[in-house]
């Protein structure tokens, strides 16, 4: 990979550096308390799957991560950056650097209706982060091409396929450079058929070095691609470990049962 | 009844003008200043704080619970009684704008809030701060939705104008009326500007339905 690969991820920390780690987490809606007390670190290069049933909190977890919840404890430490300690009220300055650390890739894909695809990708680069649009421009063009969409950069959210959108998606998320993606779901509300595009783009990236976060119900792909995968129920982590170990030969009698149910459906 | 065409001929052109110089200039600029008032009250109704929204709702609900006659009348008539004197175009202008303002309030305020809340996430993850995701993710979006609710607003503003005349502004209705006066042919008057009236809401409507093809291409359907 060249230096200026816009593919390449950001920073030149060695492997096994924590990028992010987090203590004690814990959020509640209302009297539903979602999440009690999550730990997680995640190393540099590393991919880390969530699994666990609907309802158990993982997708709170990322939501959390990225700002879109504020927790209501627990400690967010991203490398590079001051921890942030949600025991107090945390400063929307605080919130925004945590924030800019990561970038989602969403469930329903989220893209803008109203913006091209290229203008979708270069949104954030170009108004948020305010780098020059020619380069943000040959940067998108070229992660597009990489997703194999260089041919749909001028065209519409509603012109493509599911698939398709959701590899924008991806686009979007990587041409800010974050130093940890996080995806929710990222294939659930594909038709079966456009699953695997999907999943191979994901792959790639791991394979080239980004550090990502992943909520999936893929049980297959999070035994290919993650470094850890941790299973959660009921807002606690009740399993972590390797994949082979979680998911071939789970200690915990919820994780059998969990992981039982997805590989037997019938 | 004999129809005096010469008179439908002659008074053709007074009563276009009227329409030309006063109602379009009129609604215009009304209208205009109300969508710039209605954003505002709309956003103040959906902002958290609880002082701010009510005083936009109480906004709304005074102007549309209120004739609009009677706004026009408590500005132009009533004002000078507490040593407020406004001219009889601003004072219409103002009517106007504060009715379009309210009605127009509660159009936008749906139209936000019909925009899906991940739109607001997808420009929070990009770095966003609210009001950019406002601006450049919600807003185009909901202008989309709003085109025909607005577009009813604004035909019913250009018809409401006519009220104006009741506060000496010269506009299409009131050249006839005094056209009627004179020629005492008030049938032939009041339909001739009827019709005017109408030939100009149906250039309205389908220059809605133009702007609602263009902006449709960029809606997911």
């Amino acid at each position: 990979m060249s230096p200026t690969d816009p593919l390449a991820p950001r920073g030149t920390v060695p492997a096994h550096e924590p990028v992010l780690t987090v203590s004690g987490l814990r959020k509640s809606f209302g009297a539903n308390q979602v999440l009690k007390s999550i730990d997680l670190s995640v190393r540099q290069g590393e991919v880390l799957a969530l699994i666990g049933p609907s309802g158990s909190g993982k997708t709170t977890v990322l939501r959390c991560l990225n700002g879109l919840e504020t927790p209501d404890g627990g400690v967010v430490a991203f490398r590079g950056i001051r921890p942030v300690d949600f025991a107090s009220p945390a400063s929307k300055k605080q919130l925004a650097s945590l924030r800019d650390q990561s970038a989602m890739v969403f469930q329903h894909y989220n893209l803008f209706p109203h913006k091209t695809v290229l203008e979708n990708v270069i949104e954030g680069p170009v108004q948020v982060q305010k780098r020059p649009k020619a380069e943000a421009v040959r940067e998108a063009s070229s992660l597009l091409d990489r997703v194999g969409l260089a041919d749909k950069r001028d065209q519409y959210p509603h012109e493509l396929s599911g698939g398709q959108q959701q590899r924008v998606g991806i686009v979007r998320a990587l041409a800010l450079k974050p130093s940890l993606l996080l995806f929710d779901e990222p294939t659930s509300a594909l038709d079966p058929e456009l699953v695997g595009d999907v999943l191979h783009v994901i792959k790639e990236l791991a394979e080239e070095g980004w550090t990502m976060a992943l909520v999936t119900h893929e049980l297959a792909f999070a035994r290919e691609v993650a470094s850890e995968v941790v299973f959660m129920d009921g807002g606690v982590v009740v399993e972590r470990g390797h994949p082979d170990q979680v998911l071939r030969d789970p200690q915990e009698e919820r994780t059998q049962q969990f992981v039982h149910r997805l590989l037997n459906p019938f | 009844m004999d129809i005096d065409w010469d008179l439908v001929a002659s008074s053709f052109w007074p009563l276009v003008q009227g329409g030309i110089r006063g109602t379009i200039p009129l609604s215009l600029a009304s209208f205009f200043l109300g969508l710039v008032l209605a954003l505002i009250v709309a956003l103040m109704r959906l902002s958290g704080n609880k002082v701010i929204s009510a005083i936009a709702r109480g906004y709304v609900s005074v102007i549309r619970g209120t004739p609009l006659l009677v706004q026009l009348f408590v500005i132009f008539y009533g004002l000078p009684s507490i040593g407020v004197v406004i001219d009889p175009w601003p004072s219409a202008i103002i009517a106007f704008s504060l009715n379009v303002g309210g009605y127009a309030a509660e159009v936008i305020r749906a139209a936000i809030l019909s925009v899906p809340k991940g739109q607001w996430e997808a420009g929070h993850t990009i770095g966003m701060s609210p009001v950019t995701t406002l601006r450049r993710i919600i807003l185009p979006q909901a202008a989309r939705v709003s085109v025909p609710p607005l577009s009813n607003t604004f035909i019913s503003l250009v018809k409401d104008t006519s009220l104006a005349s009741l506060i000496l502004v010269t506009e299409l209705f009131r050249q006839a009326q005094e056209i009627a006066a004179f020629s005492q042919e008030f049938m032939v008057l009041y339909v001739e500007a009827a019709v005017i009236y109408w030939v100009f809401c149906l250039i309205l409507s389908s220059g809605q339905s133009q702007l609602e093809k263009r902006l449709d291409r960029y809606v997911a359907h």
